[in-house]
């Protein structure tokens, strides 16, 4: 077996280097050949993976590669745990991705970059995979970095528009604000265990749950406390939560099929599943676990409002990204990691469908992105519609389909939760049901339903995609629907074993298990749930404002004007970053350079000893007379000095 | 091996190929380049019998050599090289060859001139590693600055008479204090021997004073702040070359002489000054950060964050006291920051002269430095830009890349000696990333800027080889720096456990 979890990781790297080193000699056509076939491999492996791990009930895999360094004792390793958290992870990982490889096909076929396009696609399966197979910290944070390397150029893969290269930086910078935080919790990991294995980790950590560190002189922090929430800075970063949300949005600036898989369904999940790997030490510190719901809530509800006031058809899905992404990090914080973990899945599925949708209307529309300037899509785009219409209602978690089981489980998991900050959430996930149901119809209206608002030109040049597109769509589509069906086992059974632990206080899901009588009677339990009735209040409502009565946005817009306005602005954020750190740290530079360097150290002490020494000699010039007695006179004194120092002042004297 | 004077061949076979390359510039109609580089390959290569002859598991001098050279002061040419010594060795010559090829065809007046002065140069730097007796370390460490001079004076830019007398004075006025050191020691101890110097006995105040001279000599070298004002004015000055040796070699002697000297000789002055080292190599790493984010020209940028990144390497030599001090005696983890701070100068070493060659490869074509003057470099240079964003991020310490390891290391011990320490150390992530990023934007992305960066070339055979060949360098030591940490373990725990012993 461990020469299949080297190929599933080694296989893509292969097909990235092929298609990155030698794409002009293997053409186009080769490099999404070398690509697919690399990724393909992978996701064949995961398959024989889940049947030896899951079906045949194996033993979880942990074992080491090669040895990276000794250092002080500490060995750090590339190593493999493969269990059935990661068993999972790997199926979605390598299936999600070898959809968008074969959707990138039809997407890029008039770009110029191409191979360079299918070569950073898959060295970023290969990073994740990395990532998501790791044993340790060190190899978790190698992926964590290689992912948001992979990000970063592929945000900026359009390197000439000033927005693209923009979002890249902007993209990059922020999630080192959250790796800031990850290593340092990495670091203080390494003080309080001595190693950065997780096994080792894992198994020291209860011992440590007492232990208290000071940060600041004479306040007591739980260790525990700190090295939870400083990893979770990092999550916070890579799963975009607020405040370090700001990038994601902005990431819409790369090609659709990596919104898709790197800004939807995979990288931005990352720190989700980081938190779930790390549960173990989560559940030492339930400061920390209400931290993390209370950012959670935040994220789940405040960014879907801004989803309801996006024109760009990729922004509102990012929008809806974000608040989704929240719903996982709630699910965290209630300690239902396994809930967590199923959304992460069930979303994975739906928002690359409605992402690569939206690719296939940004396709026949000629690159148009404003849904106002759509409408009435449906005739044109038989697939693209009704495929959307599944990744929509999974969305909004419509009883039946998969989004409607991880979310439904998710809302009783918070009701059912004690946890400091649990009411809020509650509030916040209830709502968040209503907002999601309202931006998701809102757009799929505009977009498919209601009056054409495009022209005569692009009307008559207006097509459903080729195979290439449309295929993936609807293998997308199949487990958007029956992935929900599986959480029987994955919630509620005990598929994640020892994957995944949750002390006996905070088993809100086992809690939840005794109630779960199979997946017929829970949805029937989802039709009476007020979730449900929010849900399906929340498309009513886009329905008669969008499709029936246009003229009630304007007036709402108009209404509440403020309210509309600050959305717009997105709370701020940006605004306030641009000003305060990108221009305060530009400022803090020119300062400390104009007035520390050049003028305090150049100026004063440097050309001011020069000058110093300059005026120095000038006087002493005046000494050197060549008069030999000036000399011997000098001589005398300097004898007088040197003796009234031995005889007053030397030591012993 | 063991007989044969290896040490002294990699110092003088450069030196005397130096004066061969110098001869030949009596003959107009000979090319010095092909000798040149002969000289600086089999340097290379003859430097490599000293890693696969290297014996890792013992701290004690490798390779020694002793003759007597002025007996009325008991000076010796003694050499000897440990784990802390070798790598940098090893470093030099590398980089000495690809300062010769760079040099190939940008550099037409006085080729042979400028060839020669690299490799006496080489062989001086060699000589500072592996010299034992603190006189002939001495010799050596005022020797390879002429070179030096010459290069920034003669091939140098518009400013270079500004610049050399600022480096000149700079490093004259640390290197001073240190001979008085020396010759201070030498009066207690009879010897000039290195060696001699780590044993003996030393009062505090003595410490202080000769910790002190060293802290001048050294601190100017690396640079520390604040005494790192030339190293932007000598960079921006010098050619391609001349910034890659400074860079990749010259920063690294002030490192160096920490462990050699400072640390061993006056271990209860560095005990006692720690916080000095620490709070100068903090503000390395925060104020040079910022302050390298509005360089509006690219030499300068990379020059400040030479400075940003050495601050790690002296961070990590540092932290051992505090470490102590913070976890009641127990000395563990200083051992991974020293060996971070090591890996961190031979990284450095690295990344920077590929910085500055990538810098010199735009240069050679606009004769510009000026961040201003380009945009969407990329479009027209795709191969450079690849090789570029992979040196920016090693710079900016992507973990897959050397300048991760050593950043990683020194993080990772400093949380031991205090959570702000780390904290404060950490914020390289946010601010190497944002200054070398926010430059390649600039530089490389975005359209075509104007009609010289549309006339671009991209880079040719000899360029691809310069560059490939860092990459390698960069990779290997990133995704498997164990080698590297291998050979330095012994050495450098037997200096923790040496300077962990007070001499009071």
């Amino acid at each position: 077996m461990e020469n299949i979890y080297l190929t599933i990781v080694l296989a893509p790297l292969a097909g990235a280097l092929l298609a990155g080193l030698f794409g002009k000699v293997i053409g186009r056509s080769g490099a999404h050949w070398v690509t697919i076939l690399g990724v393909a491999t992978s996701f064949v492996l995961s398959v024989v993976v889940f049947k030896y791990m899951v079906i045949d009930g194996n033993e979880p895999f942990n074992g080491p590669v090669y040895t990276w360094m000794v250092s002080d004792g500490i060995h750090m390793q590339v190593g493999f745990l493969v269990d059935r958290l990661t068993t999972l992870m790997l199926l979605v990982v390598t299936f999600v991705s070898l959809m968008v490889h074969i959707y990138t096909i039809g997407y890029m076929s008039d770009d110029p970059g191409y191979q360079r396009f299918f070569s950073y696609i898959a060295l970023f399966t290969f990073s994740m995979l990395m990532l998501v197979m790791s044993n340790n910290f060190l190899q978790l944070f190698f992926g964590w970095e290689a992912v948001g390397l992979v990000s970063y150029l592929l945000i900026g893969f359009w390197y000439k528009r000033p927005s693209a290269i923009y979002a890249n930086l902007k993209a990059f910078l922020v999630n080192r604000v959250g790796d800031f935080g990850f290593l340092l919790g990495i670091a203080a990991i390494v003080m309080y265990f001595n190693t950065l294995d997780y096994a080792g980790v894992f198994a020291a950590a209860p011992a440590m749950a007492g232990s208290t560190m000071q940060i600041f002189p004479g306040s007591d922090w739980s260790v525990m406390t700190v090295i939870c929430i400083l990893l979770f800075i990092g999550a916070m970063g890579k799963s975009a939560q607020v405040p370090l949300h700001v990038w994601l949005p902005d990431s819409m600036e790369g090609p659709t099929p990596i919104s898709a898989l790197i800004h939807a369904a995979t990288m931005v999940t990352a720190g989700i599943f980081m938190v779930a790997r790390m549960s173990p030490l989560f559940e030492l510190s339930e400061t920390a676990l209400s931290f993390v719901l209370v950012i959670g809530s935040i994220t789940a509800l405040f960014m879907g409002f801004l989803g309801l006031v996006q024109n760009d058809i990729k922004r509102v899905i990012a929008y809806s990204t974000l608040s989704q992404l929240g719903y996982m990090t709630v699910a965290l914080g209630v300690s239902a990691y396994s809930v967590g973990i199923f959304h992460l899945m069930t979303h994975a599925f739906f928002k690359a469908l409605l992402f690569l949708a939206a690719g296939s209307v940004i396709i026949a529309m000629h690159h148009e992105q404003d849904i106002r300037k759509m409408g009435g899509l449906r005739k044109y785009l038989p697939i693209t519609y009704w495929t959307s219409l599944v990744g929509s209602l999974a969305l909004i978690g419509f009883p039946g389909f998969a989004g409607f089981f991880s979310k439904d489980t998710i809302i009783e998991a918070v009701h059912a939760s004690h946890i400091a900050g649990s009411g809020f959430a509650y509030v916040s996930v209830l709502s968040g049901v209503f907002i999601t149901a309202l931006y998701s119809f809102r757009m799929f209206f505009l977009v498919f339903h209601t009056h054409e608002r495009f022209d005569e030109h692009t009307r008559a040049h207006l097509h459903e995609t080729p195979a290439v597109v449309t295929v993936p769509l609807i293998m997308l589509a199949i487990p958007s629907v029956v992935a929900g069906y599986w959480i029987d086992p994955v919630v509620f059974g005990d598929y994640f074993g020892d994957a995944i632990f949750v002390s006996h206080a905070h088993d809100v899901v086992g809690h939840l298990a005794e109630e779960f009588h199979g997946t017929s009677a829970f949805i029937l339990h989802g039709l009476t749930g007020p979730a449900f009735w929010l849900a399906t209040a929340g498309l009513g409502t886009a329905w008669f404002i969008y499709t029936q009565k246009p003229s009630i946005a304007e007036q709402l817009a108009q209404r509440f004007q403020l309210v509309y306005r600050i959305m717009l602005d997105k709370y701020g954020f940006d605004r306030f970053n641009e000003i305060f750190f990108a221009g305060g740290a530009r400022g803090t530079g020119w300062t400390l350079w104009k007035l520390g360097d050049v003028l305090l150290i150049d100026g004063l002490l440097v050309n001011g000893s020069a000058r110093l020494v300059g005026w120095v000699s000038g006087v002493v010039r005046h000494v050197q007379t060549g008069y030999l007695y000036h000399y011997a006179f000098s001589m005398i004194i300097g004898l007088l000095l040197l003796l009234s120092w031995f005889l007053w002042l030397a030591p012993g004297a | 091996m063991g007989e044969f004077p290896l040490l002294s061949l990699v110092i003088w076979m450069p030196i005397v190929g130096g004066l061969l390359v110098l001869a030949t510039s009596q003959w107009p109609s000979l090319n010095p380049r092909p000798l040149a580089l002969a000289v600086a390959v089999i340097t290379f290569l003859t430097s490599l019998l000293l890693y696969t002859g290297f014996d890792v598991s013992t701290a004690d001098m490798q390779f020694p050599e002793k003759a007597s050279w002025v007996p009325a002061f008991n000076i010796y040419y003694q050499l000897g090289i440990d784990g802390i010594s070798m790598p940098l060795i090893i470093l030099t010559t590398f980089t000495s060859v690809l300062v010769i090829l760079a040099g190939w065809e940008v550099i037409k007046e006085r080729p042979a001139q400028y060839m020669a002065a690299f490799l006496i140069m080489e062989g001086l730097m060699n000589g500072v590693f592996a010299a034992l007796d603190a006189m002939l370390f001495y010799v050596f460490w005022e020797g390879m600055l002429i070179p030096m001079f010459l290069i920034i004076g003669i091939w140098g830019g518009p400013r270079r008479v500004y610049a050399t007398i600022k480096f000149f004075l700079y490093t004259f006025l640390g290197s001073v204090f240190m001979l008085v050191a020396l010759i201070y020691m030498h009066t207690l101890s009879g010897s000039f021997a290195i060696l001699d110097f780590h044993v003996l006995r030393l009062g505090l105040t003595e410490q202080v004073l000769i910790f002190l001279a060293f802290l001048l000599a050294f601190a100017v070298k690396v640079p520390m702040w604040p005494v790192h004002t030339w190293l932007p004015d000598a960079h921006v000055e010098a050619p391609t070359g001349g910034s890659v040796i400074l860079a990749a070699i010259m920063l690294k002697i002030g490192g160096y002489g920490f462990l050699r000297f400072s640390l061993p000789i006056t271990p209860d002055a560095s005990h006692e000054l720690d916080w000095l080292i620490i709070f100068m190599s903090l503000t390395a790493v925060v104020y040079i950060g910022f302050v390298a984010l509005v360089q509006q020209d690219m030499k300068k940028l990379i020059a400040y964050s030479s400075i940003a990144h050495m601050g790690f390497a002296t961070l990590g030599f540092f932290l051992v006291f505090t470490i102590m001090d913070n976890n009641a005696g127990s000395s563990h983890g200083s051992v991974m920051a020293m060996e971070g701070g090591m890996v961190q100068m031979v990284s450095h070493g690295f990344i920077s002269a590929a910085m500055f060659l990538c810098v010199g490869v735009l240069y050679d074509r606009m004769h510009s430095r000026e961040i201003a003057d380009y945009g969407g470099v990329a479009n027209t240079m795709p191969v450079f830009a690849a090789f570029m964003m992979l040196f920016a991020m090693a710079n900016a310490g992507l973990p897959g890349t050397s300048g991760f390891v050593g950043e990683f290391m020194v993080i990772l011990a400093s949380f031991k000696a205090s959570f702000w320490i780390a904290f404060l150390a950490a914020t390289t992530l946010i601010l190497g990333a944002a200054y070398t990023l926010w430059m390649v934007k600039r530089v490389m992305f975005g359209e075509v800027a104007n009609d010289r960066v549309a006339a671009l070339q991209d880079v040719n055979g000899r360029e691809i080889v310069i560059l490939g060949s860092l990459v390698f360098m960069v990779l290997l030591i990133g995704l498997w720096p164990a080698p590297l940490v291998e050979v330095m373990q012994v050495s450098i725990q037997n200096l923790v456990a040496h300077i962990s012993v007070s001499k009071l």
